[in-house]
């Protein structure tokens, strides 16, 4: 179930996302199969049939069990001090040893007992403030009581995690940033889109939640193929890929001059089995154990490397069972196999081309590792006039340099350059205060609005740019300056 | 045309956006024989709008000239005639991804306010589903019932005129996502879990002062709310400037011909700067931020029903 109705459960094989505190992974549900996530290892078995959101606990034996709602064990004698003054930490204040508290754990005793003990073996926990005592008791809940709750995901839950796992797989664009493009570019039912993305088909699928299965989609790509590794993780029903069409940019030249042919088409991507994402040359990232193909994909488990965390890598071998499946069978109908994949995707990209050469899209949003200028002004040529569109660039520079060339292009307004500034909260009473700074790192924007497009009349004529432009009076100020 | 649905051409009872130049419009009801003023003069809708296509340029009477924009909600944002205070795009974006909002979501909203948020709501969740929205001012309810029926969108939103604290939204156990812009939002939280759906449904408080947000949080949790999380979110717009600064005359080392320290032998240096030194100037291209900003409109608290 999509949306509205009842519940949805989490049914094998979806692509589900796991969540601790701020913590996201995302996992393909498979039966027996060991999962590691935030330290623990785990079976999926026990979740299938039950509510997205459920939140669970792992039994000894890696088995997932639906958490108990617990009465909060309430400290009825709110023993506290009042500061810290007389608080040494000198590192003895807890009695029990790491052995304790292994001996505990092995035991099978549950987290809230093992926190429970660890407060009444501080020495210093009834001298805390009740602030103190209420962070310490959160701080070892955390560590102790594992929780995990199995959420579906979605656009907020996977940009999030994007964001937090993997940003240099979407070009360090935050979610809130995304959130923006959204909106701007009026994404919704119906519309025909251009989208151009190398972030790992987040936006992509950003776009196809917002659309509904409604309307149409066309992805432009550059190299063999659309990745769409996080595309796949929104778990659309197959309907919404039935509009979902792709164009190579190498093709594009010939499109926009008439010559466009689909003789040559681009490489094959299976003929290349594992294509490795292209990594951002200028990310300080390491390249994280990643092997996504690009093929089109059953279920992907796209996140699962964190430089810091385990070295978690692909569900590897349900990949190589298939690889060595499809070996066989290739070598028995290889030759029949490929003229007919070939007639589809010629059949396929001709489509694609009819649809752009009507130059009529609702709307352009382009999210990519590349210089956005040459995007902007070959995209912008199918776009009907008065539609948004909206250009990420993960620095600013670029998109100076962007607003300059449309400008000289002409043929858009409402020309804005901007980034968002988001700020967290942490909201207790008497204790309320921002959590965190997310100021720059998030990306930029440039977005506008297309209008008719009169040839050989350039907008840099004085009134126009005046027009567009707000007063320049102060610029020249500075020149002006005696020495 | 319709605020959910792209048209190509005006048409008559049209809402369009004239576009007057940087950050200059205002909305224009399109109708037959009526004409419309502005700076560059007049335009005759029979003539110079019915039948045009969106996005065209039309000349006005004194010869000056203005674009015609197919309205959307941003755009009806930036323009809409304010009755009270309203929610930006800035907002309006988090706020709809946060709520996890698509084609099909069950909607509720209050207050109705001037319809800023409604109206991208409503362009949200078409065509299959729908906004309950809440609005304890009578003329307020009425005029934004009125404004629904002229955008084409009636069909989606249902406007209710009582007060959300004492009556909730009208629904219960169907909605995907609440929003509440209320001045005392801790009184509708039960209300707000009433009308949402049985598990995993999405709640939204929008709060100037963080007093409010603190009631607000406390009153979710005793409502048994979870992911209880406070954000907000600022946009900072950039004016692209071509800048000039002039080299400063520090003298020369020696009576030779040396230039005035600044290297204009050396072409390497860093691509975007362009020196100009007869006039003693190196030009440059920036992202100028602009000199007010908006500084905070207010804090955005969500939520998600377990």
């Amino acid at each position: 179930a999509m949306e509205g109705g009842p519940s949805a459960r989490i049914r094998e094989g979806d692509c589900a996302v796991l969540k601790r505190d701020e913590v996201f992974k995302a996992v393909s549900v498979l039966r027996r199969r060991k999962i590691i996530f935030e330290k623990q290892w785990f079976y999926l078995d026990n979740a299938i049939g039950h509510i997205y959101g459920t939140t669970f606990e792992v039994t000894s034996g890696g088995n997932l069990q639906p958490k108990q709602e617990v009465e909060e064990t309430t400290t009825e004698t709110k023993e506290a001090g009042t500061d810290n003054r007389n608080i040494v930490d000198d590192g003895k204040s807890q009695k029990l040893t790491h052995d304790d508290i292994k001996a505990l754990k092995d035991k099978g005793i549950k987290g809230q007992e093992i926190v429970q003990q660890l407060i009444e073996n501080s020495t210093t926990f009834r001298d805390k403030t009740e602030f103190a005592q209420d962070k310490y008791i959160k701080k070892k809940k955390k560590k102790y009581e594992a929780v995990i709750t199995i959420v579906k995901p979605s656009t907020r839950i996977l940009s999030t995690m994007y964001y937090a796992r993997e940003p240099g797989k979407i070009n360090h664009m935050r979610y809130d940033t995304l959130a923006q493009m959204l909106t701007l570019g009026n994404i919704h039912a119906g519309n025909k889109m251009i989208v151009m993305e190398t972030c790992a088909g987040l936006v992509l699928g950003a776009v196809m939640e917002r659309m509904g299965g409604y309307g149409s989609i066309i992805q432009m790509y550059p190299g063999g193929g659309p990745v769409r590794a996080a595309t796949s993780c929104f778990g659309f029903p197959k309907p919404f890929f039935d509009n979902l069409h792709e164009f190579p940019l190498s093709k594009v030249q010939s499109l926009l001059s008439g010559t466009f042919s689909t003789e040559t088409l681009p490489a094959d991507p299976e003929e290349n089995a594992l294509v490795e994402e292209e990594s951002n040359g200028l990310s300080e990232e390491k390249q994280t154990s990643l092997q996504e193909t690009e093929e089109e994909p059953a279920t992907e488990t796209p996140m699962e490397s964190n430089p810091t965390e385990e070295q978690d890598t692909m569900d590897i071998n349900a990949e190589d069972v298939e690889f060595k499946e499809n070996k066989e069978k290739e070598n028995k109908e290889n030759v029949r196999e490929k003229q007919i994949k070939q007639w589809e995707r010629r059949k396929k990209l001709k489509e694609a081309a009819a649809l752009l050469r009507e130059k009529n899209a609702d709307g352009l949003i382009v999210a990519s590792k590349f210089h956005p200028t040459p995007l902007l002004l070959s995209l912008l040529e199918f776009v009907a006039p008065s539609r948004p569109f909206v250009v990420y660039c993960q620095y600013k520079e670029p998109l100076l340099e962007c607003y300059t060339k449309l400008r000289e292009r002409g043929g858009v307004i409402n020309l804005k350059l901007s980034e968002t500034w988001l700020r967290n909260y942490q909201v207790l009473p008497d204790r309320s205060h921002p959590k965190l700074t997310m100021s720059g790192g998030g990306g930029y924007l440039l977005s506008g609005i297309t209008v008719i497009l009169e040839k050989g009349k350039s907008d840099s004529s004085n009134s126009e740019a005046l027009k567009m432009e707000e007063p320049s009076s102060k610029r020249c100020k500075l020149q002006d300056l005696p020495c | 045309m319709s605020f959910v649905e792209y048209g190509d051409t005006i048409k008559d009872g049209d809402t369009a956006i004239v576009f007057l130049g940087h950050e200059s419009m205002f909305p224009v009801k399109v109708q037959h024989g009526s004409v419309t003023q502005t700076k560059y003069g007049v335009i005759r809708h029979s003539t110079d709008l019915i039948g045009k296509k969106y996005g065209s340029k039309v000349t006005c009477s004194k010869g000056g000239w203005v674009f015609i924009l197919h309205p959307t909600p941003e755009l009806w944002t930036m323009n809409l005639p304010h009755r009270t205070q309203i929610l930006y795009s800035t907002d309006i974006s988090i706020i709809t991804m946060m709520l996890e909002l698509k084609p099909g979501s069950i909607v509720c909203e209050s207050g109705t306010g001037s319809g800023s948020l409604s109206h991208a709501l409503i362009r949200t969740v078409a065509p299959t589903g729908h906004l309950y929205t809440v609005e304890f001012h009578q003329q307020r309810a009425e005029k934004a019932r009125e404004e629904f029926r002229e955008h084409g969108v009636e069909h989606l939103v249902t406007v209710t005129n009582q007060d959300v604290c004492k009556n909730g939204f009208g629904v219960s156990n169907i909605a995907d996502a609440v929003f509440l812009d209320i001045p005392s939002p801790w009184e509708a939280i039960g209300h707000a879990k009433s009308a949402l759906k049985a598990e995993g449904g999405r709640i939204c408080s929008f709060s100037p002062c963080i007093e409010q947000v603190q009631r607000t949080c406390l009153a979710m949790e005793e409502c048994g709310f979870t992911e209880i999380n406070t954000l907000e979110i600022l946009l900072r717009v950039y004016n692209v400037r071509t800048v000039s600064l002039q080299i400063p005359d520090l003298g020369k080392a020696a009576e030779d011909n040396s230039s005035t320290g600044f290297d204009s032998s050396n072409p390497s240096h860093q691509g975007s700067l362009c020196a100009n030194l007869q006039q003693g100037t190196v030009q440059f291209k920036s992202g100028v931020p602009l000199r007010e900003v908006v500084g905070h409109t207010g804090y955005l608290t969500f939520a998600t029903k377990s």
